[in-house]
Parts: structure tokens; C-alpha cells; sequence
């Protein structure tokens, strides 16, 4: 492929809007994962007491442990989400183009 | 208390063991027979499936460290144990939005591949594959240690014995069956342990009612509520934030983890393997965090740390417990295999970047024959073992944990900018690259030397220890003073006692009073030359140079500036030309290998 025709298909409207939204959620996401893990390390750091508090009276189980079991299902769920976007989404608009420019 | 068989030479492990090696090596001598291109040996021929990628990323990534060092530290340490799991999980988030896709549409066997796409090839293949090589010997070092140590534990091996076995058999997965048997030895490997662990949770669990309520409610009861709260292992909340990012940008650095992208046939399957990924590693640090607070309960703090201080033996320690002989010998050479699969991977890894971008893409300038490319990548492979067998063995009883921590550090620091900005930044040049991971690998292996895990813990090893036993000496002179002291301070006569006595007695006693006094007076003297001494003493402690245990901050931050300073300041236009394709195929996959 010539590369006249790579910067023809960078200024086509569907590649434009495709590589926007992957740049977008890429970036949410990321920027989700940041805060989840960093918060809780933030907790640990500025507020034990928070974490040490017991789920309801009477049970050992305190609030930290459903919390990092919690950053770990989470991180897995925003994998998902994004293959959920991925693939009902991404590769729709992928197709598209490339059926467009004959790739 | 618990008698154990674990540190003998145990027939059902070692039974379960050779079923293993016999059925990998069986498919070994299968993949070998598939095995002729270098898309074969780098690549598995990228026929594997995005659900089979999942489980063998699962696979080199689930070490036995992680498995017999987590539930250890949960068993000992319990919360703290939990906090540091989650930590190796969060990585994986960061590869799916940032790497996975665009690493496969733009790549062939390595992410050297990607970063030199439109850059000089020589220049950025000679960095990549440093910063590739660092980041695989250090933590092959770690793992080698680590597999004598724990071989030696579990199974009574010589620990050089230990290290020959796993360095000959990776060897042979690798040189024979490429990457096609290394992905199978991963599949099978994360199989069992993913079932095994399952099984020893369903167990523990079985204990308690199913009720993980009932689990914590007894570990609360032996061991106190502060056992379920987060305790000293966050005691520095910059030095936590720079592990942090190290553990999570590092996992989108390491090599081996990265060459398993190219090995599923397009994007959609790469992002797929991911998911699955993340999934299965998740659920297994749930699972290995069960465990530990499981063996804590059942086995007891006080047995698992009389076979091993450190609480490695928690989980095979459970089994016994729960499951006898037979559960522990499974359990064993699960984590042997473990071993075995984690160090293939690695080697592998190394290999590719020895043989694909040192040889063909520097010293060949990119012209070989796949032949000689396959030849070249079998000798890496030869090579790189010896050596992992032989720095196995040098490093025999260090204390290397330092080594994973530097490990993620370089992956983050020298492989990730590279790689990130490769794919999103126009204006990247070569020399920025190159700056960039030269500085990643300098600043935080010298950061690493200078903070406290090695140039205190390590090189000033025996002035920490002499300094602690002259404080220690002070200490118990100072416990001696006080004591004497004390017992002056009942002689004294007290006025009541004065008053009563008639005259002559009482110039005598009263004189008697003085001397002892005087006594007490040179004893409290004593006492407060012995604290000035501890003071000095304690300021012969040696300090760290470097005040964090992990670099990563300071060495991420440095080999992004450097990509940014040197770019900005020696533009390279050809490769900025050349973007508009690498976003083409970036997103859209044309034109990327099959």
C-alpha cells in the first residue's frame, strides 16, 4: 500500500471516528484501573482504620478483604468491558473501513 | 503437632512428577515434528486459539513463587499476604487497553518488531533486545534460585540436582518443540495447578462449612483481629505507589508475556487470550489467598514456619493435612511443573531476542535465511540454558527476591515506554528509543543497588548484623545498670526507719546512705554513657542511598523524559512519515502477519 493512500485512509470519517473511541476507552479504562488499584493502595497508606473495620458487628471479616478481592474482579470486569466494546463495536467499524479501502 | 513428611524424598510426587515430564517430553517429540520455520519455533505457527493463548499466558505468568510465596505470606502475615496479591493482577488490565492489539497486528515474533517498525532497525533492535535479555536473565536467576530452593524443600533434592533437572528439561521443550511445546507445557501446567488449587480450596472450604465467614472467624480467633487488618506492609505510601507502578507497567514489559501475542492468528484473538487471562490468574490468587489463611487455621503458623521461616511450605503443608501423601505428592510436582513451565517460557523469550532481533536484525542486518534464523535461535536457546543452570548454582543461598522486584522494574522502566510510545507517539524517534531504554535499564538497576533491599540487606549485610549485636550488647549492659540500680535504691534506709535508730547508729547509717548514692550516682552515669553508645551505635547502621525499595518511579519517569528530550530535540522525520502506516495497521490489522 502506498503511503499517499495510509494518509488518505487516516483522514477517512469512519477510520477517524474508529481510532477516537479506541483512544477514548483505551484511556477510561486505563485511567479506571489506575484509580481502582491506587485507591486501594491509598486507603492501606492513609486509612487502615477504614479498612480494619469488621463488615458487621459480630463477624471477623473486615471491609479489606471483600475490597481486594473486589480490585481483582474488577480489573477482570473492565477486561470485559472492553471486549464487549471490542467486539460488538471495534470490529464492526474495523470491517467497514477495510471493506472501504480494499484491505 | 503436625508430623510431615515434606523434605523427603516423597514416591508419589515423584511419580506424578515423571508422568508429567513423560507426557510434555511426548509432546515435545510431537511439536518437534511441526516445528521447521522460525514462524513455527517463535510462533507455534500462530495456530493456537485465543481461549489456549489465555491459558498458557495464565500459565507463565502463575509462578510457583507467587503460588507457595503468597500463601505463605498469608499464612504468616495474613492481610498484608492479600495486598500483595492483588498487585500482580493489575498489570493485565493495562496490557489488554494499551498493548495487546496493536503488539499483534504490528509484530512478528518479538516487540523489538514493533518498536522498530518505522525507526532504524539496527540501532533499535541492539536496545530492545538488552532491555529484553536483562529483564529475562534476572528474573530467570530469581526463578532458578527459587526452583533449587523449593525442590530442595519439597522433594529432598540436592539443590544443584534440582537446578540440572529443570535447566536440561527447559532446554529440551524449547530447542526441540519451540514454541509449540513451550504453549502446551504452559496449557498443561496452568491446568493443574488452576485444578489442583481448586481442589485443595473445595477442601479447606469443606472445613469451615463452605463459609469463608467461619474461615476468618477462626483465623480471628488464633491469631487476633490484627491478623485480617492491613498491618507493616504499607509503610511508605510513595514507596507502595512506585512498587505499584513497576508491578503494573512492568507485566506489559516482560518479554516472555509479550511473545505470546504473536502465536494467536489476528487482534480479536490476542485481546481474547487477555480476558482469559486475567480471569484465570484472578481466580488463582483468590484460590492461593484461601489457602494461606486456610493453612494458617489448619496447619498452624508455628509448624508452617518451623519447616520454612519464610512460609513457602503453607499450601503443600495444607495438602497433607487435608488430602495425605498422595495430595501432597500431586501438589509437589504441580509445583514443579510450575517451575519448569515459567523457565521454558523465559528462555524462549530470550532466545527469540538473541537469535530474531541481536543476530538477524543487527550483526545479519536483517537478511537471513529462516534456516540459519531457526539454527541461530536453537543455539540462543542451548546458550542461554547453561547459563541459567550455571548463575542457578552461583547464586546458591543469596537472597535474590531483590531480583523480581528489579526484574518488573527494567520491564517497566526499558521496555514499556519503548513499546507505548512506539505506538502512539508520531514524533518517537530512534535515538529517542534507544536513550530511552538504555536509561530505563541504568537507572533502576543502579537505583536498585543503592536502595535498601541490596546496599543495606545485601552489601552492608555484616555491618547490619555487627551493628545489631553491639546494640544488643548496650542493651543488656543498660538492662544490668537498671537492675543494680534498683537493687542500690532498696539498700537506702529510709527516714522512718532513721528516725527510729538512736544517735550514733544514725551517723553511721546516715553515712551507709551516702556511699550508696554516690553508687547510684556512677551506676546512672554508666548508664547514660551506655545510651550515648547506643546512639553512636545505631549511627553505624548503614543506610540505604537510594530511600525507596522500588525504583520504579524514578526510573519510569526517567526513560519516558529521555524518550521525550531526545525526540524533540533530534527530530527524525523519515519516521515520522512513516506513522500514517503503523496507524493503519495498528487499528486495522492490514496487512500483519498470519
Amino acid at each position: 500500500m502506498s503511503k499517499l493512500k495510509h494518509e488518505d485512509i487516516l483522514q477517512d470519517p469512519d477510520f477517524k471516528d474508529l481510532s477516537r473511541q479506541k483512544f477514548v476507552i483505551s484511556i477510561v479504562l486505563t485511567v479506571l484501573e489506575l484509580v481502582l488499584y491506587f485507591g486501594f493502595i491509598g486507603l492501606i497508606a492513609f486509612n487502615k482504620p477504614f479498612l480494619a473495620q469488621k463488615l458487621t458487628s459480630g463477624v471477623a471479616t473486615t471491609i479489606g478483604i471483600p475490597i481486594a478481592v473486589g480490585t481483582i474482579v474488577f480489573s477482570w470486569v473492565f477486561t470485559g468491558i472492553y471486549i464487549w466494546w471490542a467486539n460488538t463495536k471495534y470490529d464492526v467499524l474495523v470491517n467497514k473501513v477495510k471493506e472501504k479501502v480494499g484491505g | 503437632m503436625h508430623q510431615t513428611i515434606i523434605g523427603q524424598t516423597n514416591p508419589v510426587a515423584v511419580m506424578f512428577f515423571v508422568l508429567f515430564v513423560l507426557s510434555t517430553l511426548g509432546i515435545t517429540y510431537w511439536a518437534a515434528k511441526r516445528t521447521r520455520t522460525t514462524k513455527d519455533f517463535y510462533a507455534a505457527g500462530r495456530s493456537i486459539t485465543g481461549f489456549q493463548n489465555g491459558l498458557a499466558l495464565a500459565g507463565d505468568y502463575m509462578s510457583a513463587a507467587s503460588f507457595l510465596g503468597i500463601a505463605g505470606l498469608v499464612s504468616t502475615k495474613g492481610y498484608d499476604g492479600l495486598i500483595y496479591s492483588v498487585g500482580w493482577l493489575v498489570g493485565w488490565p493495562i496490557i489488554m487497553f494499551l498493548i495487546s492489539e496493536p503488539l499483534r497486528n504490528l509484530g512478528k515474533y518479538t516487540f523489538a518488531d514493533v518498536v522498530a517498525y518505522r525507526l532504524q532497525q539496527r540501532p533499535i533492535r541492539a536496545a530492545a533486545a538488552t532491555g529484553s535479555l536483562v529483564v529475562v536473565i534476572t528474573y530467570l536467576i530469581a526463578q532458578m534460585v527459587g526452583a533449587g530452593t523449593l525442590i530442595k524443600l519439597m522433594f529432598g533434592l540436592p539443590f544443584e540436582l534440582a537446578i540440572v533437572i529443570t535447566g536440561t528439561l527447559m532446554i529440551s521443550y524449547v530447542l526441540f518443540g519451540g514454541m509449540i511445546a513451550t504453549t502446551w507445557v504452559q496449557i498443561i501446567k496452568a491446568g493443574l495447578l488452576l485444578s489442583g488449587a481448586t481442589i485443595l480450596v473445595l477442601m479447606t472450604l469443606a472445613k469451615f462449612g463452605f463459609s469463608y465467614g467461619e474461615l476468618f472467624g477462626q483465623a480471628e480467633k488464633l491469631y487476633g483481629s490484627k491478623f485480617l487488618e492491613p498491618g507493616g506492609l504499607v509503610t511508605s505510601p510513595i514507596d507502595a505507589f512506585s512498587l505499584g507502578l513497576a508491578l503494573m507497567f512492568g507485566t506489559a514489559g516482560l518479554p516472555h508475556i509479550l511473545m505470546r501475542f504473536y502465536t494467536v492468528p489476528d487482534a480479536k484473538q490476542a485481546r481474547k487470550s487477555v480476558f482469559v487471562a486475567t480471569g484465570f490468574i484472578g481466580y488463582f490468587y483468590i484460590l492461593t489467598v484461601t489457602i494461606g489463611f486456610g493453612a494458617a487455621v489448619l496447619v498452624g503458623q508455628k509448624v508452617i514456619m518451623g519447616i520454612d521461616a519464610g512460609g513457602n511450605m503453607a499450601g503443600p503443608l495444607l495438602a497433607e493435612v487435608l488430602g495425605g501423601n498422595i495430595f501432597l505428592g500431586f501438589l509437589s510436582a504441580v509445583a514443579f511443573a510450575t517451575i519448569l513451565a515459567v523457565v521454558s517460557g523465559l528462555t524462549l523469550a530470550g532466545a527469540s531476542a538473541l537469535s530474531h532481533d541481536l543476530y538477524v536484525g543487527v550483526i545479519r542486518r536483517g537478511v537471513a535465511a529462516e534456516k540459519e534464523e531457526v539454527k541461530v535461535a536453537k543455539m540462543s536457546t542451548v546458550g542461554l540454558g547453561v547459563i541459567a543452570i550455571l548463575l542457578g548454582i552461583f547464586f546458591k543461598g543469596q537472597n535474590v527476591a531483590f531480583l523480581v522486584g528489579l526484574t518488573f522494574a527494567i520491564a517497566a522502566s526499558a521496555n514499556f515506554p519503548a513499546l507505548l510510545l512506539s505506538i502512539t507517539w508520531k514524533k518517537l524517534t530512534t535515538y529517542g528509543v534507544v536513550w530511552s531504554i538504555y536509561t530505563g535499564v541504568i537507572v533502576a538497576t543502579v537505583l536498585i543497588i543503592l536502595s535498601p533491599t541490596v546496599w543495606v540487606d545485601i552489601i552492608h549485610k555484616a555491618d547490619v548484623v555487627k551493628v545489631q549485636a553491639q546494640i544488643k550488647d548496650i542493651d543488656t549492659a543498660v538492662a544490668g545498670a537498671d537492675t543494680q540500680i534498683a537493687d542500690l535504691q532498696k539498700q537506702i534506709i529510709p527516714a522512718e526507719a532513721l528516725a527510729k535508730l538512736k544517735k550514733k547508729e544514725i551517723v553511721a547509717a546516715e553515712n551507709k546512705n551516702k556511699a550508696t548514692d554516690a553508687a547510684m550516682t556512677a551506676k546512672k552515669q554508666e548508664k547514660d554513657q551506655l545510651t550515648a553508645k547506643k546512639k553512636d551505635a545505631a549511627s553505624q547502621m548503614p543506610k540505604p542511598i537510594f530511600p525507596l525499595k522500588n525504583p520504579g518511579i524514578y526510573s519510569m519517569a526517567a526513560a519516558f523524559l529521555m524518550a521525550f528530550l531526545v525526540s524533540i530535540l533530534r527530530p527524525e522525520k523519515a519516521a515520522a512519515d512513516k506513522f500514517a502506516g503503523v496507524k493503519v495497521r495498528e487499528y486495522l490489522g492490514i496487512g500483519s502477519e498470519d
